[in-house]
């Protein structure tokens, strides 16, 4: 009797797992694997290890060297707030930025999700001359609820302008197009392996060359000394072959945007109680942020799940229950936010999944 | 009234209805079973999917555990919501746990905290489940298109000539019935009480035979949100400043101590006074009891037993489980003051829309505002009328 969805559209809380990670981590696994180790089974996990590397760079398009490896994107992002003094944020950042950063200058978004610049402009204006070196702003690069991109070009001038550095959330970018993390400008960008079809349990910290990186774990000094722990080399490894796999996949999801679109636009021309949140910026292509019905997004994701479909409504927390969503809230969605689902395709989605779910959510 | 003999539907053998009273195989039933972590509400779950229903399990949330308890920490989900969870997940049946605290914090924290300034002693967990378990919950399980909710509650449901009706559990020991006095006839056609014919020794056998975890969990004794018992600390909690000191006055006028809120007080307590005895008592007053809560004048009334007498009790928001609505006046009944106090032979007195006072065959001692007056009927007193919230007990002494 236990169910399992026959439709899936919940990726950007996590996807399925590659075939091309599974079998790289059937085959890694099972010899000891410490990279650190002098012999031969050390250095084989060492080359497996950068192996990874080269492809997760490849992906977010940057240097080998500049891959930090970490326990995932909420390290990542700990990580790096924990080197600055003042952190500068969205208010639609993820918890794993917003709770560690209690402190932080909160940045406003308008009513389509995009944080404003001018504000952005104006704190940074007002920082106090010491604390330019000691200060990072923070901007995701998409939004995990509503899929929304970041002027982070526009960020990244405004914060290089005033001297203080940069960082991106790239958890929900990455894989969705081909990235060029050297290009970007950015100083640091957090990366996590189960958004792209990778195991959980493993991401990176992306640090731009001659940065600096203190370690927030003490310990064997492993990653450079930038992240102490024995490294997680099976799950590295399913984050790399996932990685490469997702290289050759970007196609897929420039594809996607139509899918997404028609559905969005089928739902809009044929209910009447339709809103979509987020849909006028410049979003990432698998995600869909609406309103479809009168009822919560709580009663329609579970009336969903009953029904074989995999969506979720705002972000969960750890002990499942639905809460408002600080994202749709700073968006001042008003009333409808609390009847707003998510829809997210990922690597294994295919337009005849996007037509099944249109249906159904016409059928409501 | 009329009464038709009751047929119990666990007990049918019409085969063209299934065990929850649908004509329809149980594989095409949904029911919804609100699961609270607890051994009664499992074992429901469980029985329902070992017949074959389509079981969708869902456990609210309705306060932060963390702050319940006093410990840090938001979005914590409780123990129990835990036990849930892992009973589900065993019986393999979807689960949801929704999140109603601004729901229960609203209406039945919100009450529970102005009753007891009131000088009252209420009951949140029929609130509870007048608001937030039979409205609430009830329209998300309809909205899951479900059947019905089914409840591990110990009452027993009908389907009588005159519509659905609601018994007494048949463990008189577990019966819940007072607790669910305020269920409507439209609530009641939509609930179901599997676990009513049984006593509390069959359900934890049950919990065994399903190789629950939970089997040998411990029956809740307290209210949900007051975990140790201290629902002084929670009233003072939720309304900062409103709980005033005051004397404690004997009927005569004496004043014979003083006290740190009139909520720590409930009609008919005779022990932690905080008063020692009279010097000039007449020895034959005996021990002294609450006798009356001025909430206004921040007093508690202290006196003899026989203050405490009362032949008439007035009862406001009245509700009747059965669609003919309320008995006249003048009608028999019998009414259940406490939840373990034995029904009293009692008569409609006088009915005023959703106010109806009765008059108790002999007088009662020690009837506290805010509880609930439940009451049967007489001829099936198994059988539950309705009743109303008891806003006054007026006493003789004190008229």
């Amino acid at each position: 009797m236990s169910r399992q969805p026959q439709l899936y559209f919940d990726n950007n809380a996590t996807a399925p797992l590659r075939p091309e990670a599974m079998d790289a981590m059937w085959k890694a696994m099972g010899p000891p694997s410490n990279p650190s180790s002098v012999h031969g089974y050390g250095r084989a996990a060492r080359m497996a290890v950068e192996a990874s590397r080269a492809e997760v760079a490849m992906l977010a398009g940057c240097r080998s060297a500049d891959v930090v490896f970490t326990s995932g994107g909420t390290e990542a992002n700990n990580l790096v707030l924990s080197i600055f003094d003042h952190i500068i944020t969205s208010a639609v950042e993820h918890d794993s930025v917003l709770r560690a950063a209690p402190d932080a200058t909160i940045i406003g978004v308008d009513g389509e999700g995009r944080i404003n610049l001018d504000h952005l402009r104006d704190v940074l204006a007002s920082l106090p001359d010491d604390m330019h070196g000691r200060t990072l702003v923070s901007v995701m690069y998409a939004n995990n609820e509503t899929g929304v991109i970041q002027p982070i070009a526009e960020m990244v001038a405004l914060a290089r302008d005033a001297g203080v550095a940069t960082h991106s959330d790239m958890v929900q970018m990455l894989g969705k197009q081909h990235l060029d993390f050297a290009a970007s400008g950015l100083d640091y960008a957090s990366l996590s392996a189960h958004k792209i079809g990778g195991p959980t349990g493993v991401g990176a910290l992306l640090v731009r060359p001659g940065l600096r990186m203190t370690s927030l774990l003490r310990g064997g000094g492993q990653e450079q000394g930038r992240r102490s722990g024995t490294e997680n080399v099976l799950g590295i490894v399913g984050f790399g072959a996932a990685a490469q796999a997702a290289f050759d996949d970007v196609a897929h999801y420039r594809t996607m945007a139509e899918w997404r679109n028609r559905l969005e636009s089928r739902l809009i021309e044929e209910r009447n109680d339709v809103r979509l949140f987020g849909a006028a910026a410049d979003r990432i292509s698998n995600t869909a942020c609406l309103a479809v019905n009168e009822k919560s997004a709580e009663t329609l994701v579970m009336t969903l799940d009953l029904a074989g479909v995999a969506i979720s409504a705002g972000s969960a927390c750890s002990s499942g229950k639905v809460h408002e969503s600080h994202v749709l809230k700073a968006m001042d969605a008003g009333e409808d936010a609390s009847r707003a689902i998510r829809i997210s395709g990922g690597w294994n989605t295919s337009e005849a999944d996007f037509e099944r779910l249109a249906e159904l959510l016409l059928a409501l | 009234m009329t009464t038709t003999a009751p047929v119990s539907v666990t007990d049918s053998h019409d085969a063209a209805v299934n065990s929850l009273g649908f004509a329809k195989p149980p594989s095409e039933t949904r029911v919804v079973v609100a699961m609270s972590g607890g051994v009664d509400s499992s074992v429901t779950a469980a029985l329902l999917h070992e017949q074959g229903y389509d079981v969708v399990g869902i456990t609210l949330q309705l306060y932060d555990h963390g702050v319940a308890i006093q410990a840090k920490g938001a979005c914590c989900a409780g123990a129990d919501i835990h036990d849930a969870r892992s009973v589900a997940g065993r019986l393999g049946i979807p689960h949801y746990v929704l999140d109603y605290e601004s729901r229960f914090a609203d209406q039945v924290m919100q009450d529970f905290a102005d009753s007891y300034l009131r000088g009252e002693t209420p009951i949140p967990c029929v609130r509870c489940n007048q608001t937030v378990k039979f409205t609430d919950l009830l329209t998300t399980a309809r909205d899951l298109g479900a059947d019905c909710l089914a409840t591990g509650h110990y009452v027993r449901r009908f389907d009588g000539g005159g519509g659905a009706e609601l018994h007494r559990g048949s463990d008189p020991g577990k019966d819940q019935s007072y607790f669910l006095f305020a269920t409507t006839p439209e609530q009641l056609d939509y609930l179901r009480f599997p676990l009513g014919g049984m006593n509390k020794d069959e359900t934890r056998e049950l919990a065994h035979r399903f190789g629950l975890a939970i089997a040998d969990k411990p029956d809740s004794q307290d209210i949900c949100f007051v975990p140790n018992g201290r629902y002084g600390d929670v009233v003072r909690r939720l309304r900062p400043g409103a709980v005033e000191s005051g004397e404690i006055v004997h009927l005569d006028g004496t004043v014979l101590g003083r006290h740190d809120g009139v909520i720590d007080y409930t009609i008919g307590q005779r022990r932690g006074l905080g008063i020692g005895g009279r010097k000039d008592a007449d020895e034959s007053e005996g021990p002294l009891y609450v006798v009356a809560i001025d909430a206004i004048r921040h007093r508690v009334i202290v006196g003899p037993q026989s203050a405490l007498a009362c032949h008439e009790v007035w009862l406001s928001e009245v509700s009747w489980v059965s669609r003919e609505g309320a008995p006249k006046a003048g009608t028999s009944v019998l009414a259940r003051l406490r939840n373990t106090a034995p029904a009293l032979p009692a008569t409609m007195s006088g009915v005023t829309g959703d106010r109806v006072t009765i008059r108790l065959d002999e007088p009662q001692f020690g009837i506290a505002a805010g509880q609930a007056a439940v009451l049967y009927d007489p001829f099936h007193p198994d059988r539950v009328f309705g009743g109303g919230w008891i806003a006054e007990a007026p006493s003789a002494a004190l008229a």
